[in-house]
């Protein structure tokens, strides 16, 4: 198992290193000179040596290679240098948009995790029954309906609904309050996004639960134990869902870096300030230091959401730790 | 059976005996998919009339896209504008109409042009194998570590805006995820003795891969292309809506729901409501028609 662990750990570097490479060129393919463009936002005419000045600020005076190993090392050093359109740190920004996006998402995977596993199960037992073809006509709905869309309509049913029962119409709040201080504002606040993001996430699981689990039931030893007299809660409990789980843990795992990207949409429609619309934004204002920090930390979500992927599955099958 | 020799030109009518064959294939393919797969024939339908919606937009549509009317502001649906008109005016069936035509401009082509890319790319990466593939499965795990709509978004950075540009942002990061399918396919088909006797034969390397090795991956890789088109509609829907991918005054389903559809919603939901359902209607489609393609293709499913 610890040969097996540091293998995972092991190849993650490389991924890592090259995904840093691969934002470090497509940040520098980006046509203008940040200077440039910084300087004559004013619009005015501007001195030559400034630009030469800026360029020794920003470290863009030196050889590449060195301006990338100093990008990687402030990778690890969580130091990702100075946001170009607000001047404050760019860790700093992030840390202050982190929690609510990480909450939002937490929150969706909960959601989807309860919808998916029950849902994609029934819908593997009851094949091609009425009840199949509900579930899966929702889960096809979830993929093709885009949460943006999904987030407008949830705030104009909710913005009737109100209306209507109270006379005033009710918006959720927009600012972050903590759990711990306020819980009742802070859920009202993170429930409608977290169902808008979590519904796709809901649809892709239960697709895959689905499959996993009629594959599941095929095998052999579904039937040894229905011969052997098994009720078949437990078979199903202890034999299919078990041995299905595997592939949706994946699925799971890898959709919730996916949520980074449903979020950055999502934030948009509910006016929420996380990470994903800071990224939005720093797109908009061509801030080339918070782009590159924002795209880098989705890759290590990814990367580490699927190294634990791979952990949980070497933990919950054995053959893959001893292959 | 007809008495014409393979080849041969039907009498009067300039079409050989072996095309009429592949016609009369075709038409009895398609008619045994909708009679075995309901859904998916459904699903394929709702793709054709978006797509000859699209085609035909200046025939279909009763007003321009573009054309602002500020007597007509914020209307709802009635005989006049069937789906209500936006806060310039604008007639929302005519730019859902039109925006019919932008969503599967940029669909089709990046998934088209995606797919084929990572089709190629994948089937050369398990053909050569050694030191070329292994680069290729480092690029492609790099490439694929970037949400699609991420990945999409730091295109926009570099290419800008508009039509063209997000083609190009939504391409790129399919050609991995193409690719990494079809390499696992096409690695199990590379045992097969016929690619060893092909290369005893003396073939090129293009032509083993084209003619050999293509063919036989071609069930993953429609089922692959039909999902790209799906993801290529909502990742351009998405981009358009944040402001970063087609701009004004190109109708497109993702930018019609920016800025006026939120400001409006409670006092004009139809603004809201009819382009979305538009987007959520063609995706709906394609991956009902993707979803029966695989049930077809996909000889692990066909006891099911």
């Amino acid at each position: 198992m610890y040969q097996y662990v540091a293998k995972r750990v092991l190849l993650v570097i490389p991924t890592l290193i090259g995904a840093a490479a691969l934002v470090f060129i497509l940040m520098r393919l980006i046509p203008g000179d940040i200077c440039v463009v910084r300087l004559g936002s004013g619009g005015g005419s501007f001195d030559p040596r400034a630009v030469t000045q800026c360029h020794q600020d920003l470290g863009l005076d030196r050889p590449l290679i060195v301006q990338f190993l100093d990008f990687l090392w402030g990778i690890f050093t969580f130091n990702y240098g100075i946001s170009m359109w607000s001047g404050k740190p760019v860790s700093m920004e992030i840390l202050t948009r982190l929690p609510i996006s990480l909450e939002i998402a937490l929150l969706a995977t909960a959601i989807a995790i309860l919808i998916a596993v029950p849902l994609g199960t029934i819908s593997a037992l009851k094949q091609n029954t009425w009840l199949d073809v509900v579930v899966r006509t929702l889960a096809i709905g979830g993929i093709a309906t885009p949460s943006f869309w999904l987030g407008i309509i949830s705030i104009l049913f909710v913005l009737d609904l109100t209306n209507a029962i109270t006379g005033t119409p009710w918006m959720p709040p927009i600012d972050y309050v903590p759990i711990w201080q306020d819980p009742i504002r802070n859920l009202s606040m993170a429930f409608l996004p977290a169902i808008t993001v979590g519904y796709r996430y809901a649809a892709v699981s239960m697709r895959m639960t689905r499959s996993a689990m009629l594959e599941v039931l095929r095998e052999d030893y579904i039937r040894t134990a229905r011969a052997k007299g098994l009720i078949e809660k437990l078979v199903i409990n202890r034999h299919a869902l078990k041995n299905a789980l595997l592939p949706v843990v994946t699925v799971i795992g890898i959709e919730f870096a996916f949520l980074i990207g449903g979020l950055v949409v999502t934030e948009q429609v509910f006016n929420l300030n996380g990470i994903g619309r800071l990224f939005v934004q720093a797109v908009q204002n061509q801030d080339y230091t918070l782009t590159q920090a924002l795209v880098m930390l989705t890759v290590v979500i990814f990367v580490f959401s699927n190294l634990i992927v791979h952990l949980c599955y070497a933990w919950l099958d054995p053959r893959i730790r001893f292959a | 059976m007809s008495t014409t020799v393979q080849g041969q030109p039907v009498a009067g009518s300039g079409i050989t005996a072996d095309e009429i064959e592949l016609r009369r294939s075709f038409w009895h393919a398609t008619l045994h998919f909708c009679r075995r797969e309901p859904l998916g024939a459904f699903g394929m339908l709702i793709v054709i009339i978006m797509a000859v919606t699209g085609a035909f937009a200046e025939l279909l549509a009763p007003y321009s896209p573009t054309a602002n009317d500020f007597m007509t502001m914020t209307e709802a649906p009635s005989w006049a504008h069937w789906l209500g008109t936006d806060q310039f005016g604008r007639d929302l069936l005519s730019r859902i109409i039109y925006g019919a035509r932008t969503a599967l401009i940029v669909g089709l082509t990046s998934a088209i042009v995606g797919g084929f890319a990572g089709l190629v790319l994948g089937v050369a990466s398990a053909y050569f194998g050694g030191a070329l593939d292994l680069v290729f499965q480092r690029i492609f795990d790099i490439v694929m570590a970037f949400p699609l709509i991420i990945m999409a978004l730091a295109m926009v950075a570099i290419f800008g805006t508009g039509v063209h540009n997000v083609i190009i942002a939504i391409t790129i990061p399919l050609i991995p995820r193409c690719a990494r399918v079809v390499r696992s396919s096409a690695l199990a088909i590379r045992e097969i003795p016929y690619v060893d006797a092909a290369r005893a034969c003396g073939f090129s390397h293009s032509r083993i891969i084209l003619r050999h090795m293509v063919p036989n991956v071609m069930a993953p890789f429609l089922i692959m292309l039909t999902a790209f088109v799906g993801q290529a509609i909502l990742a351009e829907a998405s981009l358009s809506y944040l402001g970063l991918g087609v701009q004004e005054p190109t109708p497109a389903w993702g930018l019609m729901l920016q800025g006026g559809a939120e400001e409006y919603a409670s006092t004009a939901p139809w603004i809201a409501i009819f382009p979305g359902l538009a987007i959520a209607l063609t995706v709906f489609g394609v991956s009902l028609f993707g979803d029966a393609l695989r049930d077809v293709l996909d000889p692990k499913l066909r006891e099911r």
